[in-house]
This record gives structure tokens, sequence and C-alpha cells, in this order.
């Protein structure tokens, strides 16, 4: 029996080795193979190209180089277009599930709406551009049907990025959302119902806020994602504007410069921890 | 009113399925386009592309080498993950809320850092790039999700039959063994199948960490330089097969855990 009093939770006969037996290998693993690989790019940051030697030079190229800083300026507008305009196509979206559609269907249409996440994520970009290159579905349908007489220039723009990211995050945002609606009780609702309040005014005052966490992990999530992806900017966007991580690819394909993709990776990597902080409250994992 | 939100809701439902279909239906049919390009009009049916990519050594040989690291560094990750969450579920350790957010912080940094440091540390220890590095990177990425799922299922309901055991005379190892894992063996699966998913699918850290030997997705890569290709399209709709297939077991599991 556990004789200390601590709700049961802690074991006497185990002694103290074995909880740290149980916990210590997977913390060894994030220690050695994430913690310590981020100090290592941390020095490398610090280093010359040539040469060795410390220098600051990597960091202050970010500031000084106009196309360095573009490109943090570009993903940051295309990770927020991209984050708004996912969450303002998946809220009704998640919420025609919830709602309208019967409930023995429901699991069906959601398994539906996040089918095609589970394509191959190079492959899926690579999708997109059948559909948007010059001789693409899209191009040959308008000009086939006589809409257009020349076709769109839709591959390689911005324009494209943000299709194939607003795809992917459409289907992980309806996935949040509609989980966070499924968890709100009924009773709210007719509580408000029985208040006086219209569908509009319940939706505003009552829905809407109780759903805000779920919108604002799934929003965090898409930030994450997006920013530091490097697929989908580069297979649809070319090469006409640069974003972040394609920059730190860069480096280290053309140039083979580690410090400085090292310094941009971990610039990066600030702006998502700034984004974190700004969001913690919401973002807990809890045990059931 | 009524009538209107249920035909407005049905017009949207529809547009958004569509705009969530129509890359997936492109990248199948063109498959199965006859011609040496995959773009409209539509000339199939034919299965000589997936004859092409069957055939093609390079793309079976990384087909291979995906599954193999998916396994390994699934099972890796399940493992790990799986011991840490009882450690941390079943005992009070000292600062646990600090180190559990230590074996979750992983979550937040996207790929592409953690390829990035895994690279320089490499490259500085003199580890040449392998399938080895590469398996090493995704359980990094799939640990922290691994805990994550197992550790949430970790009821407290739970401990009763574990204490039951030990009152009876088990040793730890026997209630690990006999107990805990049969009863959270869905979360486990879960945990698993998932982590071969993202593993399976994975293309910067294998594309920063392997050189010879590569995996599906980075090959693929490689496939896309030659531009519009259907053998592209056919290794694609192959991929999303096993995935699929991947993604039931992930819910099967999951499912019977639901209704025990």
């Amino acid at each position: 029996m556990s004789s200390n009093g601590n709700s049961g939770r802690a074991l006497p006969r185990a002694g103290r080795a074995l909880p740290w037996a149980l916990v210590t290998p997977a913390l060894g693993w994030t220690l050695l193979f994430f913690v310590l690989p981020f100090i290592a790019m941390g020095f490398s940051s610090l280093t010359a190209h040539e040469g060795g030697g410390f220098t600051l030079s990597n960091y202050s190229q970010f500031f000084t180089n106009p196309s360095y800083w573009q490109a943090m300026v570009n993903s940051l507008q295309v990770t927020a277009i991209v984050t708004v305009v996912s969450v303002l196509l998946a809220y009704p979206f998640a919420w025609i599930l919830a709602e309208q559609v019967p409930e023995r269907w429901q699991r069906l249409a959601l398994m539906l709406a996040v089918l095609p996440f589970w394509t191959s994520y190079v492959v899926r970009s690579y999708s997109w551009l059948l559909v948007l290159a010059q001789n693409g579905v899209i191009n040959r349908a308008l000009t086939g049907s006589g809409l257009m007489t020349e076709p769109l220039q839709l591959a390689n723009t911005r324009f494209a990025t943000v299709t194939g990211f607003v795809h992917f995050f459409v289907m992980l945002l309806t996935l949040t959302i509609f989980a966070n609606l499924k968890q709100l009780s009924p009773s709210y609702r007719k509580a408000a119902a029985d208040l006086g309040a219209g569908p509009v005014r319940t939706f505003l005052h009552v829905v809407l806020p109780l759903t805000l966490p779920g919108i604002m992990v799934g929003a965090f999530l898409t930030f994450v994602l997006c920013i530091g992806d490097y697929i989908t900017p580069q297979i649809l966007g070319g090469n006409n504007e640069l974003l972040m991580p394609q920059l730190v690819m860069m480096q280290i394909g053309r140039r083979g410069d580690f410090p400085l993709a090292s310094a941009l990776s971990i610039i990066l990597m600030a702006v998502v921890t700034i984004a974190y902080l700004a969001c913690a409250r919401w973002l807990k994992i809890e045990r059931a | 009113m009524r009538w209107f939100v249920r035909t407005a809701s049905w017009a949207y439902a529809l547009a958004v399925y569509g705009f969530i279909f129509l890359p997936v239906v492109v990248l199948v049919l063109f498959s199965l386009q006859a011609t040496s390009f995959p773009i409209p009009p539509f000339t199939g049916p034919s299965l000589r592309w997936y004859d092409a990519v069957l055939s093609d050594v390079r793309l079976t040989s990384a087909l291979v080498n995906s599954l193999m690291v998916a396994v390994l560094s699934s099972a890796t990750a399940v493992t790990l993950g799986f011991l840490s969450a009882w450690g941390f579920a079943r005992f009070v350790l000292p600062g646990s809320g600090l180190l559990r957010g230590l074996i979750t912080l992983p979550l937040t940094v996207s790929y592409l850092i953690i390829g990035m440091g895994l690279l320089v540390l490499f490259n500085w220890a003199g580890v040449p790039k392998s399938l080895l590095a590469a398996g090493i990177g995704h359980v990094v990425i799939n640990l922290p999700l691994c805990f994550a799922i197992i550790y949430s299922q970790m009821g407290d309901h739970q401990i009763n039959i574990e204490r039951a055991a030990r009152d009876l005379g088990a040793p730890e190892w026997k209630v690990l063994l006999l107990i805990t894992v049969p009863v959270l063996a869905p979360a486990i699966f879960a945990g698993f199948f998932l982590s071969m998913t993202f593993s399976w699918d994975e293309f910067v850290i294998s594309f920063l960490l392997t050189r010879f030997e590569t995996t599906l997705p980075v090959e693929i890569w490689n496939l896309l330089r030659s531009g519009l290709n259907p053998k592209t399209n056919a290794v694609g709709s192959l991929v999303f097969a096993v995935s699929i297939v991947l993604v039931v077991l992930f819910e099967l599991t999951l499912l019977r855990r639901r209704k025990p």
C-alpha cells in the first residue's frame, strides 16, 4: 500500500532508481539528438564559414542583407495569409460537419475531409502543380471553355504557394475545430436560447469564444508548420521569391555554408518561439 | 431561413470537398495516363507507369528503405515514449513538469531545423550521412508524439490494476509487461502507426541526412527534377495507398479502445 499519502502515485517498493530508469532513455535521446544538435548549431552560427574563429557576421548579415531580410518578410506574410485564410475556410466547414451533417455520417464525412492528408507531402505539392501549371487542369478548363484566350500564370507564384499550404491546413484545422465543436455541451446553446439569444448571437457570444482555444491551437500549428516548410514553396512558388526555409537550404545545398544556415535556422526558431510564447496558455498537453 | 442555411451549407461543404480532393483526383487520374504527359486531355487508361515504377530499382529500393526506417524508428520512438509516459504518470519525479516539457519540445520545432541541427552535429562528430542518421532524426520527431498520445491515455483507473498485481507479488517488470502494456495496447499501436505515417512521408530530415541510400520521398523529389511525369503520379498514388492502409490500422486501433 502507498504509505506516504501521495494520492497513491508514489510506489514505495519501487525505490528511486526505477522511475529514472524509465524516463532516462527518452530524456537522453532528446538531450543527445535534439538539445545537443541545437547547441552545436548555436556554436556553428557563431563561426566564420572560411577558417573558423568566432564572429557575429552571420547574424549581422541577416539584418544588413536586404535579400535575407526580405525572405523573412515573405515568410511571415505567406504564413499570416495562410493561417487566416485556412481558419476562415475551415471554421464554417467544421461547423457544417458538426452541426448540419447527421450524426451517423459525421465520422465518414470527417474521414473523407482529411483523406488527402495522407498522400505523400512531396507528391501533394506536385499534384497542385498539375492543377495550376501553364497547361494544367485549370488553364485547360479556362481556355477550353473559351473563358480565357491566354493561360493564366498560376504556378511559380505566391498564389500557388498559398494554395498548396491552405489545402494542407484546411484539413488540419477542420480536424481541430471539429473536435472542439463536438466537445461543446449542447446545454450551453439551450441556455443561450432560453435566455432569448438568436442563433447569430448564440454563435458570436457562446460558441465562438468557447471554441477559441481549438482555433488557437490549430492556428499555432499552422504557423509553425507553415513557416518552417521547404517543400511547398520550393515546388509551387518556384524561385521568384524566397522564403526562409528555401534560403536555409540554399546555404547548405549550393554554398555549403553551414554557419550561415545555422544562424538563419536559429533566427527562424526564435520567431516560432515568440509565437509560442504569445499563445502558450492555449497550448497545454493535459492528461485525461 | 432554415432552408437557406441548409442549402448554403451543402454548397459550401461541396466546394471545400472539391478543393480538398482536386489535386488527389488529378494525381490518380493522370497516373493512369497512356501518353507521356500528365496533363489534359486524358488519354488513358493504362497501367504502364505503374509498371515503370515497379521495375525501377532506385524507386523500389527507396521504398524498402522507407518502410525499414519507418518501422524501426517508430518502434524505438514508441518504446521510449511508452516507458517515459509510464514513469511520469506513475511516479513523482522532481521537476517532472519541466522534464515532460523537454520531451515534447521537439513538437514545436520545424523538421528543417531538427534536420539542420543533426546535420551540424553529425558533421562535427564525423558521423557519415546514412539511413541510420535519418532514422535517428525520425525518432526525435516522433518520440514527443508517442509520448503525448500514450501519456494522455494513462488514466488513474489503471493504477488500481497495477497495484493489485503488485499486492499479489508481481515484480515491476511483470506489472509492466503483463498489465500495463496490454491495457495500453491501443494507445501504443496508435502511437506506432501514426509515427509510421510521419516517418514514411518525412522528406527534409532524410534529404539532409542521407546520401547514397535514401528514402522514397527523397527519390520522388529527384524524380520531380525531370518535370511533370506520369511516373511521379504513379509512385505518388502508390504512396497514397500505403498511407491509407496505415491510417486505417491507426483508426482501427483507436476505435477498438473507444468501445470497450
